[in-house]
């Protein structure tokens, strides 16, 4: 085998790999973002007192937590505009995205949700909140700051599935890697690189977020 | 052009159902052997020595931090260039089980260390060996704790089996192409593979909520 590993090409192509990985990051950020809002209405008709909200939101938490990515991804990007639904490459894989994550937020909401304390409602009640007023004020913030650890491991679950947005030609990490493959048939440079930075910058997010969750945490 | 879908369905029936019996055959074999090695890495995890215990984490936390569809691509590009002719398919379900592999090993290593110490402390007391104590005391606990997760792992490494179709794998992803490129109905036809991924996925889970029920200690 005569195959010499040679990283120049990599260096050259270190900032495509950047911006890839960048491209990544952002679009997990938006995604979790928009996913949250979902999560958020979803997770309060799963503990909602009509039967219909549970139903109705338990149905879309099934569904699109066992259907993988890709299909949801193909669907939106090939299937939509058959209805006259048509995206670019970024925004349909950012819709798929938050589609996706949206169910897998809501059950994480829906835990936190149940595990907050009775009486925190009630005592929203005794000094004369309305129900929304409750869920807004006193609900949601006590919300967001217990469910942070739970979120930030979906943020980086979500980082990683950005590498599927290749096969819809978004010039992200994956499909930046795939072209210096390629391109130049560094194979060994391409993909030793790739993961590298996938796992670096996983650290790195994770090692930022755990200070992140520290901070909110709720004292105890 | 196309006849509608319910002659396009009828006429990919075969293909279609061969793609259904790869996607399980890729996904079953890969929690097999990701199982197997999950256990292999999970142990020394758990009580390995320094280097053992180092090495096992490096393993899991490298493997974790990569999505899998690059799993999947340098599997398949990098074994090659290295000489190691692999067929995509060997190269997908062994991609795939390195995936779950990461993830058996590390909830195998949350499970064993949940168990109380008490009981490991009770297991000396009577006179069992380190090999009994884990046989007969920790592992049946941990066994129990960790199947909702390894069941959530065989659903995830089941997803993930739609990406070897990337390197050419024709399981129900790449069918559905071929079928999509034959007859443009793109909606009707992803539609389906969402419907039959559901319909494999939701088995699996309700299968272990099943299993869950029939070990739980009552």
């Amino acid at each position: 085998m005569d195959y010499s590993v040679n990283y120049d090409v990599i260096w050259r192509n270190l900032h495509n790999l950047f911006y890839g990985l960048g491209l990544g990051l952002y679009m997990a950020l938006v995604s979790v973002a928009l996913g949250s809002l979902i999560g958020l209405v979803l997770a309060f008709s799963l503990v909602s007192k009509r039967k219909l909200f549970r139903v109705l939101s338990g149905i879309y938490v099934a569904v699109i937590r066992n259907i993988p990515l890709m299909i949801i991804i193909l669907f939106i990007y090939f299937g939509l505009p058959d209805v006259g639904l048509t995206f670019a490459e970024q925004p349909s894989f950012i819709f798929a995205l938050t589609i996706y994550t949206g169910a897998y937020i809501a059950e994480v909401f829906r835990g936190g949700l149940l595990a907050i304390p009775k009486g925190v409602g009630e005592a929203g009640m005794a000094v004369g909140m309305s129900n929304f007023q409750i869920n807004i004020f006193i609900k949601i913030p006590i919300l967001i700051r217990s469910v942070m650890p739970a979120l930030s491991n979906n943020y980086i679950s979500l980082f990683k599935d950005t590498s599927v947005a290749a096969i819809v030609a978004v010039p992200e990490l994956t499909f930046q890697t795939r072209k210096i493959n390629t391109d130049t048939f560094r194979t060994i440079e391409a993909w030793s690189s790739a993961s590298v930075l996938y796992v670096v910058a996983c650290l790195l997010i994770a090692i930022l977020l755990r200070r992140v969750e520290r901070r909110v945490a709720i004292p105890k | 052009m196309s006849t509608g879908f319910s002659n396009e369905l009828w006429a990919s029936r075969f293909i279609l159902l061969d793609g259904i019996g790869t996607c399980i055959f890729v996904s079953f074999l890969a929690i097999v052997f990701g199982t197997i090695v999950g256990i292999v890495v999970g142990l020394p995890l758990t009580y390995g020595n320094f280097i053992f215990r180092f090495l096992a984490r490096a393993y899991t936390d490298f493997i974790r931090g990569i999505p899998v569809l690059v799993l999947i691509l340098t599997f398949y590009f990098v074994l090659s260039v290295l000489g190691l002719n692999l067929t995509a398919m060997q190269a997908g379900i062994a991609s795939l089980s390195i995936f779950s592999s990461a993830h058996v090993a590390e909830m195998l290593r949350g499970g064993l260390q949940n168990v109380q110490k008490g009981q490991i402390e009770a297991a000396k007391a009577v006179g069992l060996s380190f090999f009994q104590t884990f046989l007969y005391v920790s592992l049946p606990q941990a066994l129990r704790q960790i199947l909702p997760t390894w069941i959530n792992t065989a659903v995830e490494t089941t997803k993930g089996s739609t990406l070897v179709s990337i390197i050419g794998v024709v399981e129900i992803t790449l069918v559905m192409q071929q079928i999509i490129g034959r007859n443009f109905l793109s909606m009707e036809f992803y539609a389906l593979a969402g419907l039959i991924y559901f319909i494999i996925c939701f088995s699996i889970e309700r299968f272990g909520k099943f299993i869950e029920k029939k070990v739980a200690i009552k």
